[in-house]
């Protein structure tokens, strides 16, 4: 039999190696900020945080599945939650949660009130326009590429922008069937 | 304090050197490590202000500098600087035997030999030093200090950062 999967990630949170959140965010935005001055456009910081995050979704998903012990999803919905309590909180030590799904199970929205990337972060008026957060929609959707969904992702409030939370819009376009190797009972 | 998990860290450093280094900046190397340097500047100006906020001015350039080895490296590494030696003349060596930044790296990028770093995992270890060396100058600049800082892992997994104060 495969392993439940968990309904919380704060046992491996609380078990993996964890650093100063300070510098992590800190490093963020200084990135941002370089991004900003190095590309002029907004639009190409946007993307280029997208593209990071996609990079870093890809490599995380595998240390995501040996840590968290999940193996196999039956749903978009139990992916979507996975995500949510376990991804979030084993990466970044927060949990989101899970709302507003379409009738088919297909589109869902992540809501994080508590988010360390914007900690300090205020965006003066010359970055409208820029989803400072970009890179975590990347990173989901890199995540799940690897998982073989295909997403897309959308920004739907944005506490940067005087909304009272962070809410990430994922819509699953393609879900390619995997073959597996092995067999559930094996 | 609030912590993140390790390779949230470790994924951000990754993407600033490939990101500058294989997009951003592909054909012009020296151009994509100052960008590295000029981002871990920014990060070591603002961690070396908040750290100090409640401290006394540093009397010397000794000061700052142990400041640098022991609390400002622990806030970042959980340790502090191994080994400090000066020059007295304005040149300070700070080693950390076991430097987290690159040990993990070179773990990890050396799938198969370990022993014979090739010519690609030192040019990209190399790129990710100027992040750190810039955390430092940064730090050393808001304390009024400016330098210059390099590193040097010919000793893995030891990392030594040489400061050199400007007068």
């Amino acid at each position: 039999m495969a392993p439940a999967v968990p309904r919380s990630g704060d046992a491996i949170f609380a078990n993996v190696e964890r650093v100063n959140a300070e510098l992590f965010t800190l490093t963020y935005g200084a990135i941002v900020r370089q991004l900003l001055t190095d590309l002029e456009e907004v639009e190409e910081v946007n993307k280029q945080l997208d593209q990071m995050g996609y990079n870093i979704g890809i490599r995380l998903i595998d240390e995501f599945l040996a840590k968290s012990n999940v193996t196999r999803c039956v749903d978009f919905r139990e992916t979507a939650e996975v995500i949510a309590k376990v991804g979030f909180k084993m990466f970044l030590g927060v949990t989101a949660s899970v709302t507003n799904w379409d009738n088919e199970g297909t589109c869902c929205s992540l809501i994080l009130e508590d988010n360390p990337l914007v900690d300090f972060v205020e965006l003066p008026d010359t970055c409208q326009g820029l989803y400072y957060c970009n890179i975590l929609s990347g990173v989901v959707r890199g995540a799940l590429e690897m998982v073989s969904m295909k997403t897309e992702i959308t920004w739907i409030r944005d506490m940067l922008r005087g909304d009272d939370a962070f809410e990430l819009q994922v819509k699953l376009l393609k879900q390619v069937p995997e073959e597996y190797p092995y067999k559930d009972d094996e | 304090a609030r912590e993140v998990s390790e390779s949230c860290m470790d994924s951000l450093l990754t993407e600033i050197v490939s990101s500058y280094t294989n997009v951003l900046y592909a054909s012009k190397p020296e151009l994509a490590a100052r960008r590295i340097e000029a981002i871990g500047y920014q990060v070591g100006h603002q961690l070396s202000e908040r750290y100090t906020m409640e401290r006394p001015r540093f009397s010397d350039h000794l000061e700052a500098i142990k400041f640098i080895c022991k609390d400002f490296w622990s806030e970042l590494f959980k340790k502090q600087i191994d080994n400090l030696k000066t020059n007295h003349r304005g040149t300070f060596v700070l080693q950390d035997d076991k430097f987290a930044w690159v040990s993990r790296m070179s773990s990890t990028d050396n799938s198969t030999s370990t022993q014979e770093p090739g010519n690609k995992t030192s040019e990209a270890s190399s790129m990710h030093l100027y992040f750190p060396c810039g955390i430092i100058r940064g730090a050393l600049s808001n304390l009024g200090i400016s330098c210059a800082v390099s590193a040097d892992i010919s000793n893995l997994p030891a990392c030594s950062f040489v400061i050199r104060i400007k007068v």
